[in-house]
């Protein structure tokens, strides 16, 4: 990075704003996860929830200088691509076996 | 190697063999199996002795280690001595005679087969008893005895009597074993070994114990076992009962060799005993009064072989009298000669009995020298050696019994004295009973097969003349010279005390019948106190068994088990119903549900940090 450049923003954002964000992303996510009643949504409240601690991550790695975070990062990334392909696959068997996508109308898990 | 372990080997041969085929077998086979291999032992024995010679130290073979943790090392061993010679001779020697007797006794009996694979089994564990060469190995056999004494006392299983008389002798026993399993402990804390070697020799040194002290305490826990194995008081009850057996089991194991165990046992930890003075007056009053009190049961008994059983006991207990009083040699003496005559009264009665189709009662017998005189000849031999007339072998024994217990403390000589007179009356009163007179019953009497008189014979001829094996002689050097002083005056009168029986007898069931009816009429209560058998049984009942059955049901049954296990057991269960019946209300099958118990979760722990974090 230029010298000059590095004057003009000298602090570039503050690590806290960072957080913020990943806090309101999540938040977002979980009351997405709690709130919205359509399956799809909800999955899509994950991928929210898991980009939120996947900003987290890559603000601190950036913060301290190390790599750790990036690699966490690019972890969450493969369990979440794995997450997806899993999860679509149980949306569309429920979406075939039950002709929903209500996320209250499956509840064959309780007792 | 001389391979003493073929002298068991051979029965344990026989046993597995009729165990395990002797169901499909032909008799004649079974026959061959069982006796050929107690004959093969015999014959072993008889091999290996002429092949060790005089034995002056004991023959030790040792064949591997069998326990070895921390301290204790126990190897499995062998070894024979004098001791042990004189047992072979008469565990081997007596087997094979009582089971020649049983191959014609039992022919028409069921289960023929089990009861001599049993019988094999018995003779394999009592020469493993008296060859071990340390007291574990001892205590292997000993408890194998008792395991085919219970086994054969219950031979007939259908009849409850039966099998109750077996529970009681294995119950009793364990008794008399966890005595000897305590003494077995400190022996092995004392000394550090079990072997008979080792342990004698570290007592060797140690100071005679005039105050009671380890050696003391392990000496009486041994005597406990001995009481137990060998019916001594207080622990006698079970071999009375334990006549519900056939009657060669009766004769092997509970007249000639499992009961004579006890009495080896004390013989073979004599260099402990000689430290312990106190434990043995311990031995030699209970001796004492077994043979007392047992003698006068045997008195008004109507079962021929209780009458036997009782005398069995009283005898055992003149054996412990001889222990007791430091003639051990003396009381293995009597060991041999009263396997020979009370094996031969077991086998003569079970000829009698066997000749009556199963009559055992003697109110019911009569007259029968006549009819059965092979019968009669031997077992006047046999009441002639019991009841002490010289020169035969009962008399050579007891006497020499009757003389060191004079010389320990006289007024024990008075006693055995008196025990001696009744012996020989209730002996003869048996043979009066059983062969003079009228007939009483209703059966057809027969004599026995030469399988059955052989034997008698051969026991007869032993009866008599057996008194000139010297045992006491041969013994000597192992447990060194107890001489007490021949005193003619005190053998008269112990042979005047056993004329004075037989002349009783005489008189009261053979010159006036009604004589013995009219006295014990005359004693009512004290008669019926002893005929009862001083009611030693319902004592038991009443002070033992009862309070530990309804101990067990009371408190043990319906108390712990049913009230602390089981409420612990069905306790846990409901508690986790309750809990569970709570939380299933959490499981609603709402996945955003759980989703909002996952966030209310998180917030708490976010929380419990926030104030921890705080703190710090």
């Amino acid at each position: 990075m230029p010298a000059e450049l590095t004057r003009i923003l000298p602090q570039s954002v503050p690590l806290s704003w960072y957080l913020i964000l990943s806090a309101i992303l999540f938040s977002l996510g979980v009351a997405g996860f709690l709130f919205r009643r359509n399956i799809i949504t909800v999955f899509m409240s994950i991928e929210l929830m898991l980009n939120a601690v996947n900003l987290t991550f890559v603000a601190f790695s950036y913060h301290l200088k190390q790599v750790d975070g990036h690699i966490f990062s690019f972890f969450v990334m493969v369990v979440a691509a794995a997450e997806a392909a899993v999860g679509l696959a149980i949306i569309l068997t429920v979406f075939k076996n039950r002709s929903t996508l209500e996320i209250d109308e499956v509840n064959s898990m309780k007792l | 190697m001389h391979h003493l372990w073929l002298i068991p080997a051979f029965p344990l041969a026989g046993f597995l063999i009729n165990g395990i085929a002797g169901r499909r077998m032909p008799k004649t086979a079974v026959n061959i199996a069982a006796v050929g291999s107690v004959l093969l032992s015999f014959l072993w024995v008889l091999k290996v002795l002429a092949g060790l010679g005089s034995l002056e130290d004991a023959y030790i073979e040792r064949y591997f280690t069998w326990i070895q943790s921390g301290f204790v090392n126990v190897s499995f061993d062998f070894a024979v001595d004098r001791l042990t010679a004189v047992m072979l001779m008469i565990v081997t020697g007596i087997g094979l005679i009582i089971h020649i007797y049983a191959t014609g006794y039992m022919s028409h009996e069921g289960g023929y087969y089990r009861f001599f694979s049993f019988m094999n089994l018995f003779m394999f564990f009592m020469l493993t008893l008296v060859l071990g060469a340390n007291y574990l190995v001892l205590f292997v056999g000993w408890e194998g005895v008792g395991l085919c004494s219970y086994l054969l006392i219950g031979f007939y299983f259908l009849k409850k009597s039966a099998g109750d008389a077996g529970k009681k002798a294995f119950i009793v026993n364990r008794i008399g074993d966890f005595g000897f399993s305590l003494a077995m402990f400190l022996i092995m804390v004392t000394f550090g070994s079990l072997d008979f070697g080792q342990v004698f020799a570290k007592a060797q040194p140690m100071a005679v114990e005039h105050q009671a002290g380890t050696v003391t305490l392990i000496c009486i826990l041994l005597m406990v076992g001995a009481a137990g194995k060998s019916a001594q008081l207080p622990l006698y009850v079970w071999l009375p009962d334990a006549m519900e057996g056939p009657t060669p089991v009766s004769a092997l194991i509970h007249a000639a060799t499992m009961v004579t165990a006890g009495v080896y046992m004390v013989a073979r930890s004599a260099p402990l005993f000689n430290h312990a003075p106190i434990a043995l007056d311990v031995v030699a009053v209970a001796g004492l009064l077994t043979a007392v009190m047992s003698a006068t049961i045997g008195l008004t008994q109507y079962d021929i072989k209780k009458v036997f059983a009782y005398s069995t006991v009283s005898q055992l207990g003149y054996m412990f009298l001889g222990l007791g009083v430091g003639a051990y040699s003396a009381g293995i003496f009597h060991v041999m000669t009263h396997a020979f005559f009370k094996a031969l009264l077991f086998l003569g009665a079970g000829s009698v009995i066997h000749a009556l189709s199963g009559e055992q009662d003697l109110r019911m017998m009569g007259g029968l020298r006549k009819k059965i005189p092979v019968t009669f000849i031997t077992l006047v031999c046999a009441a002639v050696a019991i009841a002490g007339v010289p020169p035969f072998s009962g008399f050579m024994s007891k006497d020499a019994i009757l003389l060191s217990a004079h010389h320990h403390h006289p007024w024990m000589y008075w006693v055995g004295v008196i025990t001696a007179g009744m012996t020989a009356f209730y002996v003869f009163r048996a043979i009066f009973m059983c062969f003079f007179g009228a007939y009483r019953g209703s059966a057809h009497p027969h004599e026995s097969p030469v399988s059955m008189t052989g034997p008698l014979a051969i026991l007869a001829l032993l009866s008599l003349g057996g008194g000139y094996f010297n045992v006491p002689q041969y013994l000597e050097p192992m447990f060194g010279g107890q001489h007490a002083p021949h005193e003619t005056t005190l053998v008269l009168i112990s042979v005047m005390a056993g004329a004075a029986g037989i002349l009783l007898a005489f008189l009261f069931y053979v010159i006036k019948p009604g004589l013995a009816d009219g006295l014990s009429r005359a004693f009512g209560p004290v008669y019926r106190l002893v005929y009862d058998k001083y009611r030693v049984d319902e004592l038991y009942d009443a002070t033992v068994v009862h309070p530990i059955r309804d101990g067990s049901r009371l408190l043990l049954w319906r108390g712990f088990d049913v009230g602390v296990i089981d409420g612990v057991v069905n306790g846990a269960g409901s508690v986790a119903r309750l809990i569970g019946g709570g939380l299933r209300h959490m499981q609603s099958g709402y996945i955003r549900r759980y989703a909002a118990w996952v966030v209310v979760g998180a917030i708490v722990l976010l929380a419990a940090a926030a104030g921890m974090g705080g703190q710090r």
